[in-house]
């Protein structure tokens, strides 16, 4: 489904990314995990098209998207939600969803898949009519996904969902995660939480200063030595 | 002066600041509306307003037009000049810093302004009277037709564009270009695009005002941008740079300000008394009277 094939991505002179590739398959939870300053953002950035790879290559469902703009990926089923949320916190909660259904036109399914955000959390039904930038930051992150799941995307783009957020929240956002997979969501998971995306996903790949030096399927890396010691805190 | 005559004289004036106001709210918007979504005080506004000026005039003198077709021309031209102005000028300078974009933007203003020289001559212009002025007497009041349609039209524009800003896709998405450009593309929003029709929008209501003003004064000149352009943008940091209900309320204090110190001082100290405010709202309360007090995102 996403075949990221030997990405150099740099911030002006900075390489950030060195050579990376990610293949994630159609119905996958695949995690990029790895500490803080790895580059699992800028993968995802360039991925979405909010940042342009240097050399590489990058194809969704067998189109090239490498250089494509970023509101043009969102129409084609791929969408992100930014590290740190980025709703928009001057709007009400559902001016956010109905901005994540921005491109669309079929008015009955969008109000479909507005009913099953709300069903996902309930918490934004009860707070539709609030400004998001009073919402506490658990509720944030709900609005994110459900805002990014109004787009309908068949690859969904996570970046640390779990950031600054409670253990209990945490896991409500993880169960929610594999609840969107099940229902035919193809997810890529950006965490630093290596021990909860372990658990929820397929593969897994771990990222350190801009280069993959792991990858295989979730189960191998827990048991990995290395990534025990460096990740899962044993 | 008894009571009385104070009275009257007080609410004359705020006749006549409150349609002067409603000028200055309606560049103020285009000044607010462009620096929220780009952070650009677009020093050429003013002048874009001058433009507007100038192609009512060409609308109602060299094409017959009558009011309503000649503002929607001018607003139409304007809207087409703000577009090509931004992707011409600001567009490629959009990741440059900071002050080498508003040097550009000071640059589009003199090309403006020396090239309507060039085309029109810098001798000002007498406007067609297109409207009889007829001046109704309510009580010791006065009030003539043009400040009506000053007021009038000033109101139907704003209440259209809090329509369009508030109510439709397109301004859904100026909102959120507005508010977070990156997370506006992840929505499937075109950034360009909405810049470009934000710059359309802030233009064709500069156009509005020129029109207007070119009625109500009569003469037009290829500078006349320079000091409305001041005003507006002292009116929409007044109100709060960025807020949109925040322009049209400092285009008008503004106005009613400027009417009254004419009025009871002196017309002397009028542009004084709009410069004193932008010190002292620059000094008390930086994010103006409807900004919300806190540190710029960084
Ligand atoms: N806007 C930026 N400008 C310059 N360098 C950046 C910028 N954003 C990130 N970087 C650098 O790129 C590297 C990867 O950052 P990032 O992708 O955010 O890592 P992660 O998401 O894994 O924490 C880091 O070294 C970081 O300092
Ligand atoms: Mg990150």
């Amino acid at each position: 489904m996403l075949k990221v094939d030997n990405i150099n991505v740099f911030y002006g002179a900075i390489h950030a990314i060195k050579g990376i590739s990610i293949d994630v398959s159609d119905g996958e939870i695949v995690t990029l995990i790895g500490s803080n300053g790895a580059g699992k953002s800028t993968t995802l950035r360039t991925i979405s098209g909010l940042m342009k790879p240097k050399t590489g290559t990058i194809k969704f469902e067998d189109k090239d998207i490498t250089g494509v703009s970023a509101h043009k990926i969102v129409g084609m089923g791929l969408c992100q939600v930014p590290e740190g949320r980025h709703v928009f916190s001057n709007m009400t909660v559902m001016e956010n969803l109905q901005l994540g259904a921005y491109l669309r036109k079929d008015k009955a399914g969008i109000s479909q898949d507005l009913e099953e955000v709300f069903k996902k959390f309930p918490r934004l039904l009860e707070r539709k009519l609030q400004v998001a930038g009073t919402l506490s930051g658990g509720e944030q992150q709900m609005l994110a996904m459900g805002r990014a799941l109004m787009s309908r995307p068949r690859l969904l783009l996570l970046d640390e969902p779990s950031m600054g957020l409670a253990p209990l929240l945490v896991k409500e956002i993880f169960n929610i995660i594999k609840e969107i997979n099940e229902s035919g969501t193809t997810i890529l998971l950006v965490e630093q939480n290596a021990k909860m995306a372990l658990d929820i996903a397929d593969k897994a790949y771990v990222l350190e200063t801009g280069r993959i030096t792991l990858a295989g399927t979730a189960k191998e890396l827990q048991n990995s030595e290395a990534v025990q010691k460096a990740y899962l805190g044993g | 002066m008894d009571m009385g005559s104070l009275l009257h004289q007080f609410i004359q004036q705020m006749i006549n600041g409150i349609s002067l106001g409603s000028i200055y709210a309606l560049i103020a918007l285009g000044y607010t509306m462009i620096y929220g979504i780009i952070k650009l005080i677009n020093f050429a506004h003013g002048d874009i307003y001058m433009v507007g000026a100038y192609l009512g005039f060409i609308a109602t003198t060299y094409l017959g037009f009558g009011f309503l077709p000649a503002i929607i021309f001018a607003m139409l031209g304007a809207g087409l000049a703000g577009i090509i102005i931004e992707r011409v000028a600001y567009r490629p300078m959009r990741n440059a810093p900071r002050i080498a974009i508003l040097i550009t933007a000071i640059g589009v203003s003199f090309f403006l302004e020396y090239t309507m020289m060039l085309i029109a001559s810098p001798q000002p212009r007498t406007f067609p009277a297109i409207f009889e002025a007829t001046v109704y007497h309510l009580g010791p009041l006065v009030v003539n037709s043009q400040q009506i349609l000053i007021l009038v039209s000033a109101l139907v524009l704003m209440v259209a564009l809090s329509y369009i800003v508030n109510k439709t896709k397109a301004g859904m998405a100026m909102r959120a270009v507005s508010f977070d450009a990156d997370a506006a593309q992840l929505m499937g929003i075109n950034v360009d695009k909405t810049i470009s029709l934000t710059f359309a929008l802030g233009s064709a209501l500069a156009a509005a005002g020129g029109v207007l003003v070119g009625i109500y004064y009569n003469s037009i000149d290829p500078l006349m941008g320079m000091m409305p352009g001041m005003k507006a943008f002292i009116a929409a940091v007044l109100g709060g740079i960025g807020i949109i209900p925040g322009a049209m309320a400092g285009g008008l204090i503004l106005g009613v300000v400027e009417a009254l110190v004419s009025g009871f001082i002196s017309s002397t100290f009028r542009d004084a008394a709009s410069f004193a405010i932008l010190i002292l709202i620059l000094l008390y309360k930086p994010t103006g009277l409807l900004g919300k007090n806190v540190r710029e995102k960084v």
